[in-house]
Protein backbone atom coordinates (compact mmCIF):
# COMPACT_ATOMS: atom_id res chain seq x y z
CA UNK A 1 0.00 0.00 0.00
CA UNK A 2 2.99 2.23 1.00
CA UNK A 3 4.43 1.92 -2.36
CA UNK A 4 1.64 2.78 -4.74
CA UNK A 5 0.55 5.56 -2.54
CA UNK A 6 3.85 7.33 -2.64
CA UNK A 7 4.17 6.45 -6.50
CA UNK A 8 0.32 8.30 -6.66
CA UNK A 9 1.87 11.43 -4.64
CA UNK A 10 5.08 11.50 -7.15
CA UNK A 11 2.75 11.67 -9.93
CA UNK A 12 0.93 14.36 -8.63
CA UNK A 13 3.00 16.28 -7.10
CA UNK A 14 5.60 16.44 -10.27
CA UNK A 15 3.55 19.41 -12.45
CA UNK A 16 4.48 21.67 -9.46
CA UNK A 17 7.69 21.17 -9.12
CA UNK A 18 8.74 21.40 -12.76
CA UNK A 19 7.04 24.71 -13.26
CA UNK A 20 9.15 25.81 -10.57
CA UNK A 21 12.52 24.45 -12.15
CA UNK A 22 11.35 26.40 -14.95
CA UNK A 23 11.96 29.61 -13.38
CA UNK A 24 16.04 28.83 -13.41
CA UNK A 25 16.31 29.89 -9.60
CA UNK A 26 18.08 27.75 -7.11
CA UNK A 27 15.65 29.04 -4.27
CA UNK A 28 12.28 28.27 -6.02
CA UNK A 29 14.14 24.44 -7.09
CA UNK A 30 13.85 23.78 -2.89
CA UNK A 31 10.75 25.56 -2.69
CA UNK A 32 9.70 22.84 -5.53
CA UNK A 33 11.23 19.93 -4.29
CA UNK A 34 9.98 20.52 -0.25
CA UNK A 35 6.37 20.93 -1.76
CA UNK A 36 6.52 17.94 -3.88
CA UNK A 37 7.84 16.19 -0.59
CA UNK A 38 4.89 17.21 1.06
CA UNK A 39 2.49 16.41 -1.22
CA UNK A 40 3.86 13.07 -1.14
CA UNK A 41 3.41 12.65 2.47
CA UNK A 42 0.14 14.08 2.12
CA UNK A 43 -0.85 11.54 -0.95
CA UNK A 44 0.06 8.52 1.54
CA UNK A 45 -1.71 9.50 4.08
CA UNK A 46 -5.06 9.89 2.59
CA UNK A 47 -7.88 7.94 3.80
CA UNK A 48 -9.40 6.63 1.10
CA UNK A 49 -6.47 4.57 0.50
CA UNK A 50 -6.72 0.81 0.90
CA UNK A 51 -10.64 1.83 1.79
CA UNK A 52 -12.82 -1.18 0.18
CA UNK A 53 -14.82 1.37 -1.96
CA UNK A 54 -11.82 2.74 -3.52
CA UNK A 55 -9.31 -0.27 -3.30
CA UNK A 56 -9.45 -0.73 -7.32
CA UNK A 57 -8.26 2.56 -7.89
CA UNK A 58 -5.65 2.01 -5.10
CA UNK A 59 -4.17 -1.67 -6.66
CA UNK A 60 -1.74 -2.30 -9.06
CA UNK A 61 -1.77 -4.70 -11.79
CA UNK A 62 0.48 -7.10 -11.74
CA UNK A 63 1.24 -10.05 -14.68
CA UNK A 64 1.66 -13.62 -12.85
CA UNK A 65 4.44 -16.16 -14.22
CA UNK A 66 4.25 -19.83 -13.15
CA UNK A 67 6.71 -22.78 -13.60
CA UNK A 68 4.73 -25.83 -13.97
CA UNK A 69 7.87 -28.03 -13.32
CA UNK A 70 11.34 -28.32 -12.20
CA UNK A 71 13.46 -27.86 -15.40
CA UNK A 72 10.96 -25.93 -17.37
CA UNK A 73 10.33 -22.22 -18.18
CA UNK A 74 8.06 -20.08 -16.55
CA UNK A 75 5.18 -18.75 -18.73
CA UNK A 76 2.85 -16.29 -18.82
CA UNK A 77 -0.56 -17.64 -17.29
CA UNK A 78 -2.38 -13.85 -16.08
CA UNK A 79 -2.67 -11.00 -14.10
CA UNK A 80 -3.91 -9.99 -10.89
CA UNK A 81 -4.57 -6.95 -8.48
CA UNK A 82 -2.95 -6.46 -5.46
CA UNK A 83 -1.24 -3.04 -3.61
CA UNK A 84 2.11 -4.28 -3.32
CA UNK A 85 4.66 -7.31 -5.08
CA UNK A 86 4.37 -8.95 -1.37
CA UNK A 87 0.82 -9.35 -1.55
CA UNK A 88 0.65 -9.52 -5.25
CA UNK A 89 2.66 -13.50 -4.74
CA UNK A 90 0.15 -14.31 -2.30
CA UNK A 91 -3.02 -13.66 -4.40
CA UNK A 92 -1.52 -15.30 -7.62
CA UNK A 93 -0.69 -18.53 -5.21
CA UNK A 94 -4.15 -18.46 -4.44
CA UNK A 95 -5.40 -17.79 -7.95
CA UNK A 96 -3.36 -19.32 -10.21
CA UNK A 97 -2.02 -23.01 -8.47
CA UNK A 98 -5.01 -23.92 -6.97
CA UNK A 99 -4.92 -26.99 -8.50
CA UNK A 100 -1.06 -27.38 -8.07
CA UNK A 101 -0.08 -25.76 -11.42
CA UNK A 102 2.77 -25.08 -10.32
CA UNK A 103 6.64 -25.15 -8.33
CA UNK A 104 7.60 -21.42 -8.70
CA UNK A 105 5.67 -17.98 -9.39
CA UNK A 106 7.00 -14.81 -10.54
CA UNK A 107 4.94 -11.46 -10.37
CA UNK A 108 6.26 -8.32 -11.81
CA UNK A 109 4.41 -4.97 -11.89
CA UNK A 110 2.57 -4.50 -15.07
CA UNK A 111 3.67 -0.92 -15.77
CA UNK A 112 7.12 -2.34 -15.21
CA UNK A 113 7.04 -4.46 -18.43
CA UNK A 114 7.97 -2.46 -21.35
CA UNK A 115 6.13 -3.54 -24.59
CA UNK A 116 5.95 -2.83 -28.31
CA UNK A 117 2.67 -1.04 -29.65
CA UNK A 118 0.69 -2.67 -31.66
CA UNK A 119 1.32 -0.06 -34.59
CA UNK A 120 4.43 -0.89 -34.89
CA UNK A 121 3.67 -4.54 -35.81
CA UNK A 122 4.63 -4.46 -39.68
CA UNK A 123 7.92 -2.81 -38.90
CA UNK A 124 8.66 -5.15 -36.34
CA UNK A 125 7.48 -8.07 -37.37
CA UNK A 126 7.06 -8.09 -41.77
CA UNK A 127 10.51 -7.67 -42.51
CA UNK A 128 11.09 -11.05 -40.93
CA UNK A 129 8.36 -12.60 -43.24
CA UNK A 130 10.19 -12.92 -46.57
CA UNK A 131 13.65 -14.24 -45.39
CA UNK A 132 13.22 -17.88 -45.14
CA UNK A 133 16.96 -18.37 -45.03
CA UNK A 134 16.71 -17.94 -41.34
CA UNK A 135 14.66 -21.21 -40.92
CA UNK A 136 17.02 -24.10 -40.63
CA UNK A 137 15.15 -25.99 -43.86
CA UNK A 138 18.18 -25.88 -45.75
CA UNK A 139 20.18 -28.79 -44.36
CA UNK A 140 19.83 -32.62 -45.03
CA UNK A 141 18.62 -34.20 -41.96
CA UNK A 142 20.63 -36.71 -40.78
CA UNK A 143 18.57 -40.43 -40.93
CA UNK A 144 17.66 -41.30 -37.32
CA UNK A 145 17.55 -37.37 -35.83
CA UNK A 146 14.21 -36.12 -34.44
CA UNK A 147 12.83 -33.49 -35.29
CA UNK B 1 -12.35 -49.05 15.32
CA UNK B 2 -9.33 -50.17 16.57
CA UNK B 3 -7.00 -47.73 15.83
CA UNK B 4 -8.98 -45.37 18.67
CA UNK B 5 -9.06 -47.91 21.67
CA UNK B 6 -6.93 -46.41 24.40
CA UNK B 7 -7.08 -48.37 27.53
CA UNK B 8 -7.50 -44.85 29.61
CA UNK B 9 -9.28 -42.67 27.83
CA UNK B 10 -13.04 -43.13 26.68
CA UNK B 11 -14.09 -43.29 23.15
CA UNK B 12 -16.71 -40.57 24.10
CA UNK B 13 -14.04 -38.37 25.85
CA UNK B 14 -12.31 -38.36 22.58
CA UNK B 15 -15.81 -37.87 20.67
CA UNK B 16 -16.46 -34.88 22.76
CA UNK B 17 -12.93 -33.17 22.87
CA UNK B 18 -12.44 -33.69 18.24
CA UNK B 19 -16.13 -32.21 17.90
CA UNK B 20 -14.88 -29.31 19.73
CA UNK B 21 -11.84 -28.79 17.00
CA UNK B 22 -14.01 -29.59 14.23
CA UNK B 23 -17.23 -27.41 15.04
CA UNK B 24 -14.78 -24.46 15.50
CA UNK B 25 -13.25 -24.79 12.04
CA UNK B 26 -17.06 -25.61 10.51
CA UNK B 27 -18.46 -22.81 11.02
CA UNK B 28 -15.35 -20.59 10.76
CA UNK B 29 -14.99 -21.88 7.01
CA UNK B 30 -18.72 -20.78 6.71
CA UNK B 31 -18.09 -17.17 7.66
CA UNK B 32 -15.31 -17.44 5.35
CA UNK B 33 -16.85 -18.29 2.62
CA UNK B 34 -19.50 -15.39 3.07
CA UNK B 35 -17.04 -12.81 2.07
CA UNK B 36 -17.30 -14.31 -1.68
CA UNK B 37 -17.75 -11.16 -3.42
CA UNK B 38 -17.87 -9.02 -0.89
CA UNK B 39 -13.79 -8.66 -0.17
CA UNK B 40 -12.13 -5.62 -0.85
CA UNK B 41 -10.91 -7.28 -4.36
CA UNK B 42 -11.57 -10.46 -6.26
CA UNK B 43 -8.14 -11.83 -5.38
CA UNK B 44 -8.88 -11.46 -1.58
CA UNK B 45 -12.48 -12.87 -2.40
CA UNK B 46 -10.74 -16.04 -3.36
CA UNK B 47 -8.01 -15.93 -0.34
CA UNK B 48 -10.70 -15.80 2.30
CA UNK B 49 -12.66 -18.46 0.36
CA UNK B 50 -9.65 -20.32 -0.32
CA UNK B 51 -8.55 -20.29 3.68
CA UNK B 52 -12.60 -21.42 4.47
CA UNK B 53 -11.93 -24.60 1.91
CA UNK B 54 -8.89 -25.62 3.68
CA UNK B 55 -10.47 -25.09 6.98
CA UNK B 56 -13.63 -27.03 6.02
CA UNK B 57 -11.38 -29.82 4.52
CA UNK B 58 -9.80 -30.23 8.52
CA UNK B 59 -13.60 -29.64 9.68
CA UNK B 60 -14.38 -32.85 7.34
CA UNK B 61 -11.55 -35.09 8.55
CA UNK B 62 -12.38 -34.37 12.50
CA UNK B 63 -16.03 -35.01 11.94
CA UNK B 64 -15.54 -38.74 10.25
CA UNK B 65 -13.16 -39.39 12.75
CA UNK B 66 -15.56 -37.76 15.35
CA UNK B 67 -17.98 -39.97 13.65
CA UNK B 68 -16.17 -43.07 14.13
CA UNK B 69 -15.56 -42.56 18.07
CA UNK B 70 -19.00 -41.65 18.43
CA UNK B 71 -20.05 -45.16 17.02
CA UNK B 72 -23.80 -44.54 16.12
CA UNK B 73 -23.18 -44.56 11.93
CA UNK B 74 -23.22 -40.80 11.75
CA UNK B 75 -20.91 -39.96 8.90
CA UNK B 76 -19.38 -36.38 8.40
CA UNK B 77 -22.73 -34.94 7.09
CA UNK B 78 -24.67 -36.14 9.80
CA UNK B 79 -22.93 -34.19 12.21
CA UNK B 80 -22.24 -31.54 10.09
CA UNK B 81 -26.01 -31.07 8.68
CA UNK B 82 -28.29 -32.83 11.03
CA UNK B 83 -27.26 -31.67 14.90
CA UNK B 84 -29.04 -28.59 16.01
CA UNK B 85 -27.63 -25.42 17.59
CA UNK B 86 -27.50 -27.22 21.26
CA UNK B 87 -25.20 -29.89 19.69
CA UNK B 88 -22.36 -28.09 18.24
CA UNK B 89 -19.37 -27.29 20.43
CA UNK B 90 -17.47 -24.37 19.15
CA UNK B 91 -16.62 -21.15 20.80
CA UNK B 92 -18.35 -17.56 20.25
CA UNK B 93 -15.14 -16.15 18.14
CA UNK B 94 -16.03 -18.22 15.45
CA UNK B 95 -19.89 -17.54 15.18
CA UNK B 96 -19.59 -13.45 15.21
CA UNK B 97 -20.65 -12.22 11.68
CA UNK B 98 -18.25 -9.97 10.39
CA UNK B 99 -18.92 -9.79 6.88
CA UNK B 100 -18.46 -6.00 5.42
CA UNK B 101 -16.24 -5.35 8.30
CA UNK B 102 -12.61 -6.41 7.16
CA UNK B 103 -10.57 -5.31 9.78
CA UNK B 104 -12.71 -7.01 12.02
CA UNK B 105 -12.44 -10.64 9.77
CA UNK B 106 -8.10 -10.15 9.83
CA UNK B 107 -8.30 -9.74 13.23
CA UNK B 108 -10.28 -12.80 13.80
CA UNK B 109 -8.23 -14.57 10.88
CA UNK B 110 -5.16 -13.63 12.93
CA UNK B 111 -6.09 -15.29 16.64
CA UNK B 112 -7.35 -17.49 14.97
CA UNK B 113 -4.66 -18.44 12.62
CA UNK B 114 -1.73 -17.95 15.27
CA UNK B 115 -3.39 -20.26 18.17
CA UNK B 116 -3.88 -23.16 15.25
CA UNK B 117 -0.74 -23.25 13.96
CA UNK B 118 0.76 -24.16 17.94
CA UNK B 119 -2.42 -25.99 18.18
CA UNK B 120 -1.48 -28.70 15.34
CA UNK B 121 1.77 -28.38 15.64
CA UNK B 122 1.02 -29.96 19.23
CA UNK B 123 -1.29 -32.53 17.81
CA UNK B 124 0.90 -34.11 16.11
CA UNK B 125 2.32 -35.53 19.08
CA UNK B 126 -1.37 -36.56 19.92
CA UNK B 127 -1.79 -40.48 21.17
CA UNK B 128 -4.81 -40.60 18.44
CA UNK B 129 -3.18 -41.12 15.95
CA UNK B 130 -5.61 -40.34 13.20
CA UNK B 131 -6.21 -36.57 14.61
CA UNK B 132 -2.15 -36.52 14.26
CA UNK B 133 -2.25 -37.32 10.79
CA UNK B 134 -5.04 -34.53 10.37
CA UNK B 135 -3.13 -32.19 12.01
CA UNK B 136 0.21 -32.95 10.09
CA UNK B 137 -2.23 -32.15 6.82
CA UNK B 138 -3.32 -28.94 8.53
CA UNK B 139 -0.40 -27.64 9.89
CA UNK B 140 1.21 -26.18 6.24
CA UNK B 141 -2.23 -24.86 5.33
CA UNK B 142 -2.68 -23.01 8.66
CA UNK B 143 0.78 -21.67 8.49
CA UNK B 144 -0.72 -19.89 5.51
CA UNK B 145 -3.56 -18.62 6.99
CA UNK B 146 -1.44 -16.84 9.43
CA UNK B 147 1.01 -15.51 6.81
CA UNK B 148 -1.83 -14.17 4.78
CA UNK B 149 -3.54 -12.84 8.47
CA UNK B 150 -0.27 -11.18 9.46
CA UNK B 151 0.56 -9.77 6.08
CA UNK B 152 -2.84 -8.03 6.06
CA UNK B 153 -2.63 -6.61 10.50
CA UNK B 154 0.82 -4.94 8.78
CA UNK B 155 -0.66 -3.32 5.74
CA UNK B 156 -3.66 -2.19 7.53
CA UNK B 157 -1.64 -1.57 11.07
CA UNK B 158 1.21 0.34 8.79
CA UNK B 159 -1.19 2.19 6.11
CA UNK B 160 -3.44 4.52 6.22
CA UNK B 161 -4.65 6.14 9.33
CA UNK B 162 -8.43 5.20 8.81
CA UNK B 163 -7.16 1.25 8.00
CA UNK B 164 -4.65 1.94 11.43
CA UNK B 165 -8.07 2.43 12.80
CA UNK B 166 -10.16 0.06 12.15
CA UNK B 167 -7.76 -2.81 12.07
CA UNK B 168 -7.05 -1.98 15.71
CA UNK B 169 -11.21 -1.81 16.42
CA UNK B 170 -10.65 -5.21 14.95
CA UNK B 171 -8.50 -6.43 17.06
CA UNK B 172 -10.08 -4.77 20.17
CA UNK B 173 -13.76 -6.71 18.84
CA UNK B 174 -12.11 -10.02 19.07
CA UNK B 175 -9.69 -10.06 22.06
CA UNK B 176 -12.01 -10.69 24.63
CA UNK B 177 -13.13 -13.96 22.80
CA UNK B 178 -9.99 -15.38 22.48
CA UNK B 179 -9.94 -16.81 26.11
CA UNK B 180 -12.31 -19.33 25.35
CA UNK B 181 -9.78 -20.78 22.82
CA UNK B 182 -7.51 -21.71 25.82
CA UNK B 183 -9.88 -22.49 28.66
CA UNK B 184 -9.50 -25.97 30.27
CA UNK B 185 -11.97 -27.52 31.33
CA UNK B 186 -12.15 -31.21 32.83
CA UNK B 187 -12.69 -32.26 29.70
CA UNK B 188 -9.96 -30.80 27.96
CA UNK B 189 -7.85 -31.29 31.61
CA UNK B 190 -8.55 -35.45 30.59
CA UNK B 191 -7.57 -34.73 27.21
CA UNK B 192 -3.89 -32.99 28.13
CA UNK B 193 -3.40 -35.68 30.35
CA UNK B 194 -4.15 -38.61 28.16
CA UNK B 195 -2.12 -37.13 25.83
CA UNK B 196 -4.68 -36.34 23.20
CA UNK B 197 -4.66 -32.52 23.28
CA UNK B 198 -1.36 -30.62 23.45
CA UNK B 199 -0.76 -28.66 26.78
CA UNK B 200 -2.64 -25.51 26.31
CA UNK B 201 -0.45 -23.60 28.11
CA UNK B 202 2.44 -23.80 25.73
CA UNK B 203 -0.09 -23.33 23.19
CA UNK B 204 -1.40 -20.16 25.02
CA UNK B 205 2.15 -19.08 25.44
CA UNK B 206 3.15 -19.47 21.45
CA UNK B 207 -0.15 -18.01 20.82
CA UNK B 208 0.43 -14.50 22.44
CA UNK B 209 4.26 -14.78 21.26
CA UNK B 210 3.03 -14.80 17.63
CA UNK B 211 0.34 -12.25 18.03
CA UNK B 212 2.21 -9.32 19.96
CA UNK B 213 4.85 -9.40 17.33
CA UNK B 214 2.89 -9.16 14.20
CA UNK B 215 0.38 -6.36 16.25
CA UNK B 216 3.39 -4.41 17.37
CA UNK B 217 5.42 -4.57 14.08
CA UNK B 218 2.40 -3.16 12.24
CA UNK B 219 2.62 -0.56 14.68
CA UNK B 220 -0.82 -1.64 16.56
CA UNK B 221 -1.41 -1.81 20.44
CA UNK B 222 -2.02 -5.42 21.87
CA UNK B 223 -6.14 -5.25 23.58
CA UNK B 224 -5.98 -4.44 27.10
CA UNK B 225 -9.07 -5.89 27.79
CA UNK B 226 -11.17 -8.49 29.82
CA UNK B 227 -11.65 -11.76 28.96
CA UNK B 228 -15.33 -12.61 27.90
CA UNK B 229 -15.98 -16.25 28.45
CA UNK B 230 -18.72 -17.71 26.70
CA UNK B 231 -20.65 -21.07 27.33
CA UNK B 232 -19.82 -22.64 23.42
CA UNK B 233 -18.22 -25.26 24.14
CA UNK B 234 -21.43 -26.41 26.80
CA UNK B 235 -23.49 -25.82 23.54
CA UNK B 236 -24.75 -22.37 24.70
CA UNK B 237 -24.22 -20.12 21.95
CA UNK B 238 -23.97 -16.79 20.53
CA UNK B 239 -26.82 -15.34 18.95
CA UNK B 240 -25.01 -15.62 15.78
CA UNK B 241 -25.09 -19.50 15.30
CA UNK B 242 -28.56 -20.23 14.87
CA UNK B 243 -28.73 -18.36 11.85
CA UNK B 244 -25.75 -19.36 10.35
CA UNK B 245 -26.46 -23.33 10.99
CA UNK B 246 -29.79 -22.60 9.41
CA UNK B 247 -28.17 -21.15 6.51
CA UNK B 248 -25.78 -24.09 6.25
CA UNK B 249 -28.32 -26.88 6.72
CA UNK B 250 -31.29 -25.58 4.63
CA UNK B 251 -30.14 -27.37 1.27
CA UNK B 252 -29.00 -30.77 3.57
CA UNK B 253 -32.37 -30.57 5.22
CA UNK B 254 -34.49 -29.90 2.54
CA UNK B 255 -32.75 -32.19 0.11
CA UNK B 256 -31.66 -35.76 2.76
CA UNK B 257 -29.07 -37.22 1.14
CA UNK B 258 -28.97 -35.48 -2.15
CA UNK B 259 -25.46 -35.54 -3.78
CA UNK B 260 -24.28 -33.69 -6.86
Amino acid sequence: MNAISSEEGQAKAAPPTSGKADQNTADDAKAGHAKKAEAVRTESRKPDAGNSGNASDAWKLYEVFIRPRRGVNHSHVGSIHAPDSDMALRNARDLYTRRQEGVSIWVVASNDITANSPDEKDSYFDPAGDKIYRHPTFYDVPEGVQM
Amino acid sequence: MSAHVLPDVTRADQFAYIIRLADDNLVYSHRLAEWIAWAPQLEEDMALTNIGLDLLGQARLMLTLAGELEGEGNGEDDLAYLREEQDFRCVDLVEQKYLHEFGNEIARLLVWSAYTVPLYEGLLESRNATLAEIAAKGIKEVRYHLDHAVSWVTRLGDGTEESHERMQKGLQDVWPLTADLFAVDDLLERMMRAGIAPDMERVEAAWRSIVTEAIERATLTVPDVNPRHGKGRQGVHSEHLGYALAEMQYVHRLHPGATW
